[in-house]
């Protein structure tokens, strides 16, 4: 473990080092807060003189707007004005968005309102800004909107057959991105291989469903020339980047405030058009605007993700050594590629995952991402990955039955040894260091297979059907410039922490990372209290606000702990180095000598208490002058952490899946499901299981429930909670959570993320489970969400 | 989104919702439970000028046995249904159906009235209530009105109510000790309305024969479905294997669901027909089980 004094790495129990919370559940400080309804979400937030936007929103898949009558709205008490898309382009520019290292990707300009044609159902078309929401919704329900409806491209099979509505005639046709991966032999591999497997999953179309659905409120003033956004959002800096470029505004005169985030699973962390011409309406009328999302229109607007269908073929020998795998996945992402992180990575992920925990030479994938006429998709928790892992641990799992093998020592065989590392996979990712087959022993001492498959044959003739599934996932974690700034896209992969000390002694710390309910404050409490050696109660942190935070990336790609972290960690280190310089001089005695516990500085060897950090802070603020002239007393330190050596951060894991499925009515119970996962050095083990069992929540969730169903002119059918079903408590199962520690050796801290495992592994470890209760009768299910009708289908009981 | 400015009066009595009525005509909507109405006006999917709340009618309210009828109040809500001593003795289907209703906060406010008048076909009130035979009492300016549940739901949201009728109460006739009934569905997450559901009254004498059968599906169809043809096949018969299997091979004939976004035709149909083995064969004998 890499060198931090932690109760645990000096073999000590925590309360005999009581500084030390790297390693413990720390409470979230801000937990009251937010129980208590103390929270500032943006809709808390009310401005002087504020007005309020509602969006007509496109009715059709696909049309001309012909007409757009605003008289009688503007009738209508409340109602301020009405914006087509030609006002807010006279103040706002398009955008593309596509990344140069995603070579040969295209896009069309999005404007912030389209000027002349809907291009997906739900699209923002025309704001009513008024008084109050609901008089905006009067006038909304005023316009009169005509169309010249067109054919939609709605079935990304026919996006780029000849006669398919090419969406934007200007890019000639439906292709937005297109990647194969070549490594090895494939075709010989296949020839050779002992047996061949093949088969078609689908991934469907899902959406985030934060709690707190997105808002802002843009307030441009025209006396200082500044626009101020208080935004739901994980990325305040690439937000104030992308508003100050489209509006024609220097940077430095866009403030973006985000305080509490009611959750983001990715979805807060794209530029939405409609945010964006908020931020133009309020340039336009010099007035702060509100728009708070609701239900119905997020399930339309929000992006999308998982869109799709994969062809996977597996070859193995006679000793279930997997010799290749060739992989074809093909998705739909909407209109348009969601800027400025474009709608091309969720595939281009499928071909740098699939595979990924095993040692296999040979590898063919490739992914085609084409243009249709749903809502646009992009990055949503663990981009990519449940669909890799899906069709990965799908494949895997299919061999080993081909070949009669159990699936554990099917995996046990292929796994990527642990002390291979460093390796390159046939995909070309780097693992610095993985733990698959510790964390495999790991699992198989939680989960009791030997009861459960004794359990499973007695069931059986009853007519009780339950499998057992698992499912080994790596995760990409820790993102380096590779990720988007290669491509040219002005997103910070460094992060930075300014923590310092006041007159009492206390502790602020000031964080590019942010908080989306998932705990970031708390873990940046935590190493920051461990790091300058206060209690964590006299930490303040500070966080989502572009002026009064290092400049940084935010909260994405299970970054916050990783990157944010060690910079807050090597920050807190330097204002303890600071703070001991000052109090050896006040004490005459070697820094060396002496250390910081709970806010005192103690003598190292004894522990004696010799200056609280409270009387430092006194002399230092207060009398300065009694201290030597060249005395430096910066009780500031910002340190900023970057990756340097490995583009990502790899994690790995493996989850296992117990479910019954009813014969009769297609119904699944999950009944128990585990997870072993390895996010290195674990800050607070609390934080973590909680954000493995959401992502496995969000992961099941996926898999049996959640679907965005479009027609086939384009038409979202999903728009409620009461149809685009999200897991609920009832049905989650009792989950496990087990961790190995492999820190990275890039950081001190050693922390890479973890909040995307869950998600990664569930989909395709429940799969595996359903195939395992069905086989007996000779069904396979392969296509997301595993519904009642497709089980039933399977099992030709329908 | 939010919804549009609307008008709120609470009648205290059926004389003032009458006045009320009487003065805003087609633009008053009854206001029960809430838990339909309000979210359909939060979706703007009806316009009402004015909502007039009845929850504080006395006359409406009260669950009661009268000359061996149970008569519950339209206001009673679900919460209720499934802890009042007198549904659970008198009507115990009733009481059965109130968990598979929504969740806690949902069944603390919808009302057994809102749920008939809404008629939802995949409600399980209205299944229930067409099974135990029972009868809505139906009160207008006019006076009162007894319609049989049968003929009360009469297609997908419409009901026998006359625009100026509100329902008072629903009376069910009593059991008696040979009485069986059964509720079962199946629905995707608990608390959502059923993908099919069965709701299930019989009487069954001591040799097990079956004898004015009722057997009601839900979410199969436009409203709740009363399986005639299959109630048929076990009437007058024992209660065995082959009975079930008859009345399963019934419903082709009883049953013509429409798709919706949980699957087709078939699915539903091959659900009611795993719902019929469901609810009946725990009244199998003994013996019928054992083979
Ligand atoms: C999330 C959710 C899940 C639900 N799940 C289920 C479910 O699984 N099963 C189920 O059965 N229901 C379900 N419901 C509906 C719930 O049971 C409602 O309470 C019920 O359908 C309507 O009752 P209410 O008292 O709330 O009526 P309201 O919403 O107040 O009114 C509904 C309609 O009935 C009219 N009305 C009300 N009372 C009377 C009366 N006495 N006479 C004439 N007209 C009247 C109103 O004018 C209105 O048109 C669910 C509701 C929600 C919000």
């Amino acid at each position: 473990m890499n060198e931090i004094r932690t109760a645990d790495s000096l073999g000590l129990s925590r309360e005999d080092l009581p500084n030390s919370y790297i390693g413990r559940s720390v409470p979230r400080p801000n937990l009251p807060k937010l129980v208590q309804g103390r929270a500032t979400y943006t809709d808390d937030v009310v401005l002087p003189r504020m007005l309020h936007a509602a969006f007509y929103r496109s009715p059709h898949a696909h049309a001309r707007i012909l007409s757009i009558d605003s008289a009688a709205a503007m009738l209508v008490p409340g109602v301020v004005r009405v914006f087509t898309g030609a006002d807010i382009a006279k103040v706002c520019d398009p955008w593309v968005a596509v990344l140069a290292h995603l070579k040969g990707m295209k896009s069309a300009p999005q404007y912030a309102l389209p000027l002349d044609r809907a291009t997906w159902q739900g699209e923002a078309l025309v704001a009513v800004v008024a008084d109050s929401r609901a008089a905006a919704e009067d006038g909304v329900a005023a316009l009169e909107v005509t169309f010249d409806p067109l054919p939609a491209q709605t079935d990304m099979a026919t996006a780029l057959a000849p006669g398919a509505v090419v969406i934007h005639p200007e890019l000639g046709d439906n292709l937005a991105f297109q990647r194969t991966a070549v490594q090895g032999d494939v075709e010989a591999a296949f020839a050779s291989a002992h047996k061949v497997v093949e088969a078609r999953f689908v991934s469907a179309r899902h959406t985030g469903v934060t709690l707190e659905p997105r808002s802002i409120i843009a307030d441009f003033s025209r006396a200082d020339d500044t626009l101020t956004v208080h935004l739901a959002t994980q990325a305040p800096h690439m937000i104030q980047s992308v508003l100050a470029t489209q509006l024609h505004l220097e940077e430095g005169r866009v403030r973006v405030i985000c305080k509490d985030v009611g959750g983001s699973f990715g979805i807060k962390v794209h530029v939405y058009p409609d945010e964006v011409a908020v931020a133009a309406i309020s340039r336009i009328l010099g007035r702060p605007v509100k728009f708070i999302a609701d239900r119905f229109e997020s399930f339309g607007s929000d992006i999308h993700a998982r869109d799709h269908v994969i062809t996977g073929r597996i070859g193995v020998d006679a000793q279930g050594k997997i010799l290749a795998f060739d992989i074809d996945d093909l998705t739909g992402i909407g209109p348009y590629s969601v800027y400025p992180r474009t709608s091309a990575v969720e595939g281009n992920q499928v071909v740098n995952l699939c595979g990924g925990p095993y040692d296999f030479a040979n590898y063919r994938c490739s992914t085609t991402v084409v243009l249709q006429n749903k809502v646009p998709t992009c990055q949503y928790r663990a981009v990519g990955h449940p669909i890799a892992t899906a069709v990965t641990e799908g494949l895997v799992d299919m061999a080993a039955h081909a070949i009669g093998m159990d699936p554990i020592e099917m995996r046990r065989r292929n796994m990527l040894r642990d002390d291979a590392y460093p390796y390159t996979s046939p995909a070309g990712m780097r693992f610095e260091g993985l733990s698959h087959h510790a964390s495999l022993a790991k699992l198989l001492e939680l989960v009791p297979v030997d009861r459960i498959r004794a359990d499973q044959t007695a069931k059986r003739h009853k007519g009780v059907y339950r499998g057992l599934g698992f499912a080994a996932f790596i995760e990409l974690t820790n993102p380096s410039p590779f990720m988007y700034g290669i491509g040219g896209a002005r997103i910070s992969a460094q992060d930075g922490a300014t923590v310092r000390m006041d007159p009492d002694g206390s502790v602020v710390v000031a964080s590019g990372v942010t908080e989306q309910g998932q705990g970031t404050e708390t873990i940046l409490a935590q190493i920051v209290a461990h790091g300058v050696g206060v209690a964590v109660n006299k930490v303040r942190v500070v966080t989502g606000d572009t002026q009064n935070t290092p400049y940084g990336g935010g909260t994405w790609a299970c970054r916050g702990a990783g990157i944010g972290g060690e910079a807050a960690l090597q920050s807190a280190i330097a204002l303890k180095d600071q703070i001991l310089h000052v109090a050896g001089t006040m004490l005459q005695a070697s820094p060396a000598t002496l250390d910081i516990m709970l806010g005192e500085v103690v003598d190292k060897t004894t522990g004696t208490p010799r200056i609280s950090l409270a009387e430092i802070g006194r002399v230092v603020y207060f009398r300065g002058d009694t201290l030597p002239k060249d005395l430096p007393r910066e009780f500031v330190q910002t340190r900023h952490y970057i990756t340097k050596e490995y583009p990502f951060a790899f994690t790995n894991g493996i989850q296992a899946c117990w479910v019954e499925v009813d014969t009769a009515t297609g119904m699944v119970k999950v009944l128990e499901h585990w997870c072993v996962e390895d996010c290195g050095r674990v800050i607070n083990p609390m934080l973590v299981d909680e954000q493995v069992r959401g992502g496995i929540v969000q992961g099941l969730g996926g898999a049996l429930y959640e679907h965005c169903v479009y027609d086939e002119q384009g038409n979202l059918l999903t728009t409620t909670m009461a149809d685009y079903l999200v897991p609920m408590a009832a049905e989650m199962p009792e989950i496990h959570v087990g961790h190995v520690e492999t820190p990275t050796k890039e950081s001190l801290l050693g922390a890479k993320g973890a909040g995307e495992a869950g998600t990664a592994g569930a989909p395709g470890a429940l799969m595996n489970a359903i195939n395992d209760a069905l086989r007996p009768l000779g069904a396979v299910v392969t296509e997301q969400p595993f519904t009642p009708a497709r089980i039933l289908r399977a099992l030709d009981a329908i | 989104m939010k919804w549009p400015a609307i008008g709120y009066a609470r009648a205290t009595s059926l004389d003032e919702l009458w006045r009320l009525q009487a003065e805003h005509g087609a633009a008053a909507q009854l206001l029960a439970g809430g838990q339909t109405l309000l979210a359909t006006l939060a979706f703007r999917l009806s316009d009402p000028k004015i909502l007039l709340d009845i929850t504080r009618i006395a006359a409406l309210r009260g669950i009661a046995v009268q000359d061996g009828v149970l008569r519950i109040g339209a206001l009673t809500r679900h919460a209720e249904l499934g802890r009042d001593p007198l549904v659970a003795q008198h009507a115990p289907l009733l009481a059965e159906a109130a968990p598979l209703i929504a969740h806690p906060a949902i069944r603390n406010r919808g009302t057994i009235g809102g749920s008939l008048a809404y008629a939802d076909p995949a409600a399980e009130l209205p299944a229930c209530v067409v099974a135990l035979g029972a009868t809505i009492v139906a009160v207008s300016p006019r006076g009162e009105r007894r319609v049989p549940a049968e003929a009360f739901f009469t297609g997908l949201l419409q009901t026998a109510l006359a625009p100026d009728e509100i329902i008072a109460a629903v009376e069910i006739p009593g059991t008696q000790p040979t009485t069986r009934s059964r509720i079962i569905e199946v629905a995707r997450r608990s608390g959502d309305y059923a993908m099919a559901g069965l709701a299930a009254r019989l009487s069954l004498n001591a040799e097990g024969r079956v004898t004015s059968p009722r057997l009601v599906f839900f979410g199969v169809g436009s409203g709740p479905v009363l399986a005639a043809r299959a109630g048929a096949a076990l009437d007058g018969w024992v209660l065995d294997s082959a009975a079930i299997a008859a009345a399963q091979a019934a419903l082709a004939e009883d049953l013509d669901p429409p798709a919706d976004m949980h699957g087709p035709p078939e699915m539903k149909r091959h659900l009611a027909r795993v719902l019929t083995f469901r609810a009946l064969s725990p009244l199998l004998r003994a013996s019928e089980v054992a083979e």
